[in-house]
């Protein structure tokens, strides 16, 4: 152990990364395990496969209780809180006052609260943000006694049956408290691989119990944070402070998806989220600049930072993920790019070691989701 | 007679005849991950002591492969732009980079042999 790996925080199943020879780095101020014996690809196919256990205990799990929670939270987000059904899961964005994110989080209505998942990097940043602005409407709290497992993939369903009969009728986006091999759950139907799966919040001491009972199991074989950035891009899914960040707006991020009807000019509840005139006018007007799938000719990797220039040699974009993708089998990346250029088709340079790499804008995702939906 | 020293970059040199073939060491590959792409020197090509001459590409990063001796690359080992996992597999065989014509063998006192490079991989924890 070095002096900078002592600093790190340890999560409740950091003794069975070591156990299963997980290659453990430094994210979001935790040690992670990069990959497993495996390595990258082979964990990647076999999440696409199977089905893959992920920690990710590093994302800061977060209860906000009161009467007026979903009111509160609507100011902090241009997502449909109010109408977000019991035991129902929505994705949302914290936005600042000119329209750019502060993160991605998950918003579940879980009855007696509302259980949100933000990203481990930002935790202490959005609760501070929470704090502040919901403070006396409701209590914000963070849950510390709780791991995360995600467990993804096509056979994923198949195994919670076994240990959880009552997730068999939950679908995409959907949620509960239900009992896991016998340890009380709240179980998302959702995730970050584009596959089928669930999110499971666990007490921390019970954490490595679940997860060694899941590895158990034939489909499921341990994933590391390599497959599930991999898993995430082929998905079309972003990383937030690559592919988002407080610079960019969810429309210029191809998020339109993402910003709920009721929030909208001429919705129920119209505009009340910081930034709400910028990104009003962006879904009127349009933007200069939107998020698009990018994949290179050849083999080479195209890595986020890589400048895309058009055929007059003009600086149209920047790439902000890139990598290898195992289920495409090539090179897949995401990036900006002005809206002149963002159709389909488009044939962009990428500069890659100061030569000119040949690629293509394309419609995301490069691998179809497949979520479960009944 | 053959030879084969270590850099601190964790290349290996095997010195035949006055040529060198360079390619990583089993210690680089594993921190490397699965390599999906390998840029080479061309044959022809001077390099410098400590120039960069080649990249690896793992999934999720790219590493340069500095040229541990001056020299002129002779070949370069084209079977990896097909199959570029051979340097995981068999980084010390197949997985070779490039051949180099040494230049100044006085270069290659400044490398460690095989005893000192596994004593300074143990060191690296």
């Amino acid at each position: 152990m070095t002096g900078e790996d002592a600093e790190l925080q340890q999560t409740p199943l950091h003794d069975l990364h070591v156990a299963l020879g997980g290659k453990m780095v430094a994210f979001a101020g935790y040690a992670m395990p990069v990959s497993y014996r495996d390595g990258i690809i082979k964990e990647h196919q076999h999440t696409r496969a199977r089905a893959g256990l992920f920690d990710v205990s590093h994302m800061g799990q977060v209860c906000l209780m009161g009467e007026g929670a979903a009111e509160a939270l609507e100011e902090l987000v241009p997502i449909d809180v109010v109408g977000l059904a019991e035991n129902h899961q929505r994705y949302a964005l914290f936005t600042n006052d000119r329209g750019g994110i502060l993160d991605d989080l998950m918003v579940t209505n879980a009855g007696d609260h509302f259980f949100v998942v933000v990203n481990g990097a930002c935790r202490d940043q959005d609760f501070a943000h929470l704090r502040s602005h919901l403070e006396g409407r409701c209590t914000v709290a963070l849950f510390h006694d709780r791991a995360l497992l995600a467990l993804q993939g096509p056979e994923a369903g198949a195994v919670m049956g076994r240990l959880a009969p009552a997730t068999r009728d939950m679908v995409f986006m959907t949620a509960g408290e239900i009992a896991v091999d016998g340890i009380t759950c709240f179980v998302t139907r959702s995730g970050y691989t584009g596959e089928d799966g669930f999110e499971i919040s666990v007490p921390a001491s019970r954490a490595e119990a679940l997860a060694r009972r899941l590895l158990e199991q034939d489909e499921v074989a341990p994933i590391g944070l390599g497959a599930r950035d991999t898993l995430r891009l082929e998905a079309g899914l972003c990383l937030y402070g690559n592919d988002i960040d407080a610079g960019t707006t969810p429309v210029e991020a191809s998020l339109v998806w993402a910003l709920s009807k009721a929030r909208r000019a001429d919705g129920a509840r119209p505009g009340g989220f910081p930034g709400d005139g910028v990104i009003l006018r962006q879904l009127a007007e349009g933007v200069a600049r939107r998020r698009v799938g990018l994949r290179p000719e050849g083999r080479a990797p195209v890595r986020e930072g890589a400048e895309l220039i058009d055929e007059a040699e003009r600086v149209v974009g920047k790439v902000t993920s890139g990598l290898f993708g195992p289920t495409v089998g090539g090179p897949v990346a995401m990036g900006y790019v002005e809206t002149a250029h963002a159709k389909p088709g488009t044939a962009l340079r990428a500069l890659v070691r100061g030569r000119p790499q040949p690629l293509e804008v394309v419609r995301l995702p490069f691998v179809q989701q497949r979520y479960y939906r009944g | 007679m053959s030879e084969i020293k270590f850099s601190e970059d964790h290349e290996w040199i095997l010195i035949e005849d006055g040529i060198g073939t360079v390619g990583i060491t089993d210690y680089a590959q594993e921190q490397l991950g699965d390599v999906v792409f390998v840029e080479l020197p061309e044959a022809g090509k001077t390099l410098a002591k400590g120039d960069e001459a080649a990249v690896v590409e793992s999934v999720k990063a790219a590493s340069e492969l500095y040229a541990p001796v001056t020299g002129e690359v002779t070949e370069a080992n084209d079977a990896l732009a097909e199959d570029p996992a051979q340097v995981n597999s068999d980084p010390q065989g197949g997985g070779w980079f490039f051949k180099i014509k040494i230049a100044e063998p006085s270069e290659l006192d400044g490398l460690m042999d095989e005893a000192a490079y596994k004593t300074y991989v143990e060191g690296l924890g």
